[in-house]
């Protein structure tokens, strides 16, 4: 993990709402993995005070300014406006300073290479499985199941068919793919193939109802999670989940920024997690 | 200024407090940097004055339910619940880690009973690179914990004075702001044998979500820390420090080396950085490099010299 000043390279709406940045990140190429965030800082001033935390969306390379230097790196992020942070990072333009803390957590396990993958994405929190359907596709069958509420919260789907990954659209209001929820979407495709591994990141109502269905089918689940955090790094301890040992004798808490933020299912205490209610590992801050 | 200032190369940071050589006077608060370790990537821990380890208690503590945090205007409300990981464990397994830096080693307790701030005391009396003890009397986030102690001067004098019998090492007392007059406690700290003070800990604060209508925070009230409370932790120090004759340590939403000078200036002998930590890893060696360009500057030698120089 590095601490580095950097500059922004872009920033642009791709949906209502939504904007993707893009962030030299020297190093990033060899340091991230699939489902680790950043702590990303506006500018240095009070407010906001903290640094927000945001899933990686991709590292990539672009020509450098001559052609003896090396390509240049950098990650891209996605975010939804949604508060105070955002609304001033919507405004950021190409050559802005920033600040970036990462690449922080623990990632996805790619898992059993022979087995197929579904993906499930709800919203913004489709942003930390761009990097893991990069990987799994290397070895898997990857499919991408899509949630929404309106097709203004599809995003970057086409991004993920370019990768060979089989992607399902669904919306509540029906203005894009199918009608209905993407956990209807997802009983569908267990009922078909039983023997996958799903990796989910949305909100919290989401991810609790993808938990229900995959414990119920005895099907191995990750999901990433996102928490309030100050730090980032395991020592404010903002951002615990209780995990699937917590009692309130015997508590068992886990930081989101360092044992997770993508814990495997069986890792959590279910019934005692709502509280939490912060689902999202995409950055929705 | 109109007089000609001497540029100074090499000005000296270091202080001394209870008989604790510090090499400058940054050190993080309580809570604010882990045991250490968990910053040791991005900072080099023997630069600092000294490490503050987050508070211990006898038995492992669990902490509050979540939301635990929340961010406010200049500012954060916690109400972590003085998560830890117990006094032996940390003997165990942390002590290890911050024992091959040549930095002093200031570890932070509380008890929910005199008998439990004994005993973790005397626990910690004979641990090896513990230079000094800072004792919570005034953490405003536990049901059960400092809050009955830092705000009444008698049970704060009682716990104090029974804490004093069980170790030997240098004991600091952080105070609670959260009272009308802080000079009483500090004074009442000051007789039951602290030897030296530090303040202010978190201002106890609220927020609420209008659309749920509920708190912001699970515990409802949290500490406020950050930026937004420096003025009245200055004035605070400044108060203290007239009351008492023990060196003050002074903390309270310091960013940057300007603000630590404000502490030394009206009598703090050192300072800690918290919530900054948070936002910045590396923001107490940018201080401490800060506060030599500013001696380097402004042509002072010692920063002792600085310590107290307000004038009114």
């Amino acid at each position: 993990m590095k601490d580095f000043k950097t500059i922004v390279l872009s920033n642009q709406e791709i949906s209502p709402g939504y904007f993707r940045m893009k962030i030299l990140a020297p190093g990033y190429s060899q340091l991230a993995q699939p489902g680790q965030f950043v702590m990303f800082r506006v500018q240095s001033s009070m407010q906001p005070l903290l640094r927000r935390p945001f899933g990686i969306f991709r590292v990539g390379f672009m020509a450098a300014d001559c052609d003896e230097m090396a390509p240049k790196e950098f990650i891209e992020i996605i975010y939804k406006v949604v508060g105070s942070g955002t609304e001033i990072m919507k405004d950021l333009h190409s050559g802005d300073p920033v600040e970036l803390l990462g690449p922080l957590g623990k990632g996805f396990d790619s898992g059993d290479p022979t087995e197929e993958k579904i993906l499930v994405g709800g919203g913004i929190g489709l942003v930390p499985l761009y990097m893991l359907a990069e990987e799994l596709v290397k070895k898997s069958k990857v499919r991408l199941l899509m949630g929404g509420r309106t097709r203004d919260d599809i995003i970057t789907v086409t991004e993920f068919e370019r990768l060979g990954v089989e992607t399902y659209v669904s919306t509540e209001d029906g203005s894009l793919g199918e009608e209905g929820l993407v956990t209807q979407v997802l009983e569908r495709k267990l009922d078909k193939y039983p023997n996958v591994t799903v990796f989910a990141c949305g909100p919290m109502p989401m991810i609790e109802a993808v938990e229900k269905i995959c414990t119920n089918r005895a099907v191995a689940l990750q999901v990433s999670l996102e928490a309030l955090m100050a730090c980032g790094v395991g020592a404010c301890l903002g951002c615990v989940v209780m995990g699937a040992e917590h009692s309130d004798d015997n508590p068992q808490y886990l930081c989101t920024c360092t044992q997770g933020p993508v814990f495997a299912a069986d890792e959590l205490d279910w019934n005692k997690n709502k509280v939490v209610a912060t689902g999202c590992g995409g950055g929705c801050k | 200024m109109s007089k000609h200032v001497e540029k100074i190369l090499r000005p000296k940071l270091a202080v001394e407090i209870a008989g604790i050589k510090l090499k400058n006077p940054i050190m993080p608060a309580s809570g604010t940097f882990g045991y250490g370790e968990e910053y040791a990537p991005y900072l080099d821990l023997n630069q600092l004055g000294a490490v503050v380890t987050k508070g211990m208690s006898l038995n492992p503590k669990a902490g509050n339910n979540t939301p635990r945090i929340c961010e406010t205007v200049s500012g954060m409300l916690n109400a972590i619940g003085l998560q830890n990981v117990g006094v032996d464990a940390f003997i165990e397994k942390k002590m290890v880690f911050l024992q091959q830096y040549d930095t002093p080693v200031i570890v932070n307790f509380f008890g929910n009973t005199q008998e439990e701030y004994g005993e973790v005391a005397a626990r910690l009396d004979d641990v090896p690179g513990v230079a000094a003890l800072e004792m919570n009397i005034s953490c405003p986030n536990v049901k059960h914990g400092g809050i009955v102690f830092g705000t009444d001067p008698g049970a704060a004098s009682a716990v104090i004075s029974l804490v004093r019998k069980k170790t030997t090492k240098p004991l600091i007392v952080k105070l609670t702001p959260n009272v009308t007059d802080i000079q009483v406690t500090a004074r009442a700290a000051e007789e039951s044998g602290a030897d030296a003070l530090s303040l202010i800990n978190t201002l106890t604060g609220m927020a609420v979500d209008v659309k749920t209508r509920k708190p912001r925070l699970a515990n409802t009230i949290g500490g406020l820390s950050g930026p937004a409370i420096r003025p009245i932790a200055v004035r605070m120090v400044h108060q203290v420090v007239q009351a008492v004759d023990i060196p003050v340590i002074g903390i309270g939403g310091i960013t940057r080396a300007m603000d630590a000078l404000e502490f030394l200036i009206v009598g703090a002998k050192a300072v800690q950085v918290g919530t900054a930590n948070f936002v910045d890893p590396k923001v107490m060696a940018t201080i401490i490099a800060d506060l030599e360009t500013f001696c380097c500057e402004e042509g002072i030698s010692d920063i002792n010299d600085l310590i107290g120089s307000l004038e009114l």
